[in-house]
């Protein structure tokens, strides 16, 4: 029976990499111009320097890479704080880490001159570091409930929202360029981008895929788990890291984005059941299928122009999170 | 044998009773708070009506309130500053007032409408007013009021599964929250260069500019809904207990909370709309009220003085120290609510109250 588990288990994870896969052509395909599937092919393979060819190579390729690595990044960020909070409603966005990553990237453009992505994922992480901490010391460590948590970061959340209005009114040229930028959005990929954050997210993945069945202990509890020999302070301090990584790289690629590290591991949760050596990897590669879903989608209601992911993503996934809270007894939690 | 020193010393409550048999409980460190504070508001809003590139004396402007002033002085102190500081008294006490009902019905001190997504609410309304009809002032306000009150009743729906229970309220509050500030971000990128600036303005919450249209319809909605919250307060105080205490001692639940939220919703979003989302205060002026006056209860009125004091304190400090309408108000109450909020939470984390 467990190995008849293991292998559909196997083959859903399959048939989520082929979703993954054809998402990835339709977000190349599809846009205010659109391409034949062939001519995507093509354009990817035998380069000629065709309109079409360079919309690909320029634009939309590096667009749905850095899709790819973001969504992974977040849905696995996402994964990894639900275990270690033991808090079915952790997310990158919630507890506040995106936005702390944001107001450290804009107190780096503002004071120190930061312009490229280079230097401000820096900042970023040093962002996301010190609010992940924050929010966890003060929702109150071990015992925090969802519901300390949630608020613990969204009043971080609003204590940064504060700072960066209070920033974006001294400087106006900083607002211009930041309010594009805090809308979370894919549409400025370049592939130097993509290329700078891939070793930080290959590490955060690497990271937290290694702590998975240390955190399959954690869900059992402190006490079960380290009679099971989980080393439990080393296991937080590398989920830690490894949500910081992903998380700073992320948001410092295409600002902060809310609800997809929220969304994805639930749904996953659903097919694979709690074994997180499972739900990290099809969390890996679910989210992505949203966030460019989302891409997507925001392209095409809005055409010609379109709608931030960022947008789509949180108008998504707001009902969601509230299906969540009224379908669940979250006080015992 | 005991050593009276260690019981706790009889609280002083006093009744108040009358010829007829009514009776009325009188905490008396809780009147005295009261009246102190509001003692402080007014002091503070003469000196602050006294802050400016025309600053006046205490004492000028007391006489120039009185009617004894030189034209030149009413001009400046009846037509410039007191409308202003009027707004501010007012948005600050509906702030106090609505935060200590939000805290007392969702149980946490945290629980409070500019953590739960009303100021989120009310931007998106004022913000499609500023962007997309480039309205008046008034306009603004108007959206403001509609986008609050709509994001009040649906969170209010959306929490309700036989009854309204404080954490999900709380988490629903957080879910609306997250999502409209989306919105708003969006709404940001539509907005030409001006327009982004004016709502970045409005967002912060200042008390710049504001006249006596401001102060007209904000004191007509304080004179109808104070009232109403104030009558509220005993039910709130027995809802501290737990529903079925209340219930229990003759309170109608249901039927007190949607009253007061309603009434507290409809409050915070004339408050936004006469001076923006401040942010902080209808989270801090409850706690500090209740710290001052040491009584259990949602304590609304002391909580509302403390709104009142807190936010022309916060103005006159922007006043003085970064000069005449350099920062709105907003910055100096986030920046102050930011560190409150961090003590609070180092401290209520450790008697497990947050």
């Amino acid at each position: 029976m467990p190995r008849r588990r293991q292998a559909t288990r196997s083959a859903g994870l399959l048939v989520a990499l082929c979703v993954l896969g054809a998402i990835a052509v339709l977000g190349i395909a599809v846009g205010s111009k659109q391409i034949p599937l062939g001519d995507v092919w093509h354009g990817i393979t035998h380069y000629s320097g065709t309109d079409t060819d360079v919309i690909i190579r320029d634009v939309r390729l590096p667009r749905t890479l850095l899709g790819l690595l973001a969504g992974a990044a977040l849905g696995l960020a996402g994964a990894v704080m639900q275990a270690l909070t033991r808090n079915p409603l952790a997310d990158p966005g919630v507890l506040g880490i995106n936005a702390g990553a944001s107001a450290a990237v804009v107190s780096g453009i503002t004071f120190f001159g930061v312009t490229s992505l280079t230097s401000y994922v820096w900042f970023a992480f040093v962002g996301a570091a010190v609010v992940s901490a924050a929010v966890y010391i003060l929702g109150g460590t071990r015992n925090a409930t969802p519901v300390r948590l949630a608020l613990a970061g969204t009043a971080l959340t609003a204590v940064l929202t504060g700072y960066l209005n209070a920033v974006n009114l001294m400087n106006t040229a900083s607002l211009d360029k930041m309010r594009f930028w805090t809308v979370g959005s894919l549409a400025s990929a370049t592939m130097p981008t993509v290329e700078r954050i891939v070793p930080f997210i290959a590490v955060g993945v690497v990271l937290a895929l290694l702590v998975a069945r240390p955190l399959n202990a954690v869900a059992l509890g402190d006490d079960q788990a380290r009679a099971l020999g989980a080393k439990l302070t080393r296991t937080r301090v590398a989920a830690m890291a490894a949500v910081t990584l992903l998380c700073g790289a992320a948001t410092a690629a295409c600002g902060p984005i809310v609800y997809v590290g929220l969304m994805v591991p639930h749904a996953v949760r659903a097919i694979t059941g709690p074994d997180m050596r499972w739900i990290l990897p099809y969390s890996a590669v679910l989210s992505p299928v949203l966030l460019l879903g989302a891409d997507i989608l925001g392209r095409v209601v809005a055409r010609p122009g379109e709608l931030q992911v960022g947008i789509v993503t949180a108008v998504i996934g707001g009902p969601v999170f509230i299906h969540l809270v009224r379908r669940r007894k979250m006080a015992q939690l | 044998m005991s050593t009276p020193t260690k019981t706790s010393p009889r609280p002083a409550v006093k009744a108040l009773r009358t010829a007829g048999g009514l009776s009325v409980r009188l905490h008396l460190r809780a009147v005295l708070t009261g009246v102190l504070l509001l003692v402080v508001a007014l002091a503070a809003g003469v000196l602050l009506i006294g802050t400016g590139d025309f600053p006046m004396s205490f004492g000028d402007v007391l006489t120039t309130l009185g009617g004894g002033g030189n034209p030149g002085q009413e001009l400046i102190v009846n037509d410039l500053r007191l409308p202003r500081v009027l707004v501010a008294l007012l948005v600050g006490a509906c702030f106090g007032l609505a935060g200590a009902v939000f805290q007392t019905i969702t149980r946490n001190p945290l629980g409070s409408p500019d953590v739960l997504g009303f100021a989120q609410g009310s931007s998106v309304g004022a913000l499609l007013v500023i962007v997309y009809l480039q309205g008046s002032t008034v306009a603004i306000a108007m959206g403001a009021v509609a986008g609050g009150v709509v994001t009040g009743v649906a969170i209010f729906l959306l929490a309700w599964k036989r009854g309204v229970h404080g954490y999900r309220f709380v988490l629903v509050g957080i879910g609306a929250s997250a999502m409209l500030y989306a919105i708003v971000l969006y709404l940001m990128t539509k907005a030409n260069i001006v327009e982004a600036t004016r709502a970045t303005t409005w967002m912060t919450g200042s008390l710049s500019g504001r006249d006596w249209d401001q102060v007209w319809p904000l004191a007509a909605v304080c004179v109808i809904l104070v009232p109403v919250i104030l009558l509220c307060g005993r039910p709130l105080a027995m809802l501290e207990m737990g529903d079925d205490s209340a219930a229990a001692l003759g309170v109608s639940t249901g039927r007190v909370r949607i009253l007061a939220l309603l009434a507290a919703v409809v409050l915070v979003a004339s408050a936004t709309a006469a001076a923006g989302p401040i942010a902080f205060v209808a989270l801090t002026a409850p706690q500090l009220a209740r710290r001052l006056t040491r009584t259990t209860g949602p304590n609304l009125l002391p909580a509302a003085l403390m709104g009142a004091v807190l936010l022309v304190l916060a103005d006159l400090a922007s006043q003085r120290i970064f000069g005449a309408d350099q920062v709105p108000v907003g910055v100096v109450t986030g920046v102050l609510g930011g560190g409150y909020l961090l003590w609070l939470l180092a401290n209520e984390r450790k008697a497990g109250r947050v």
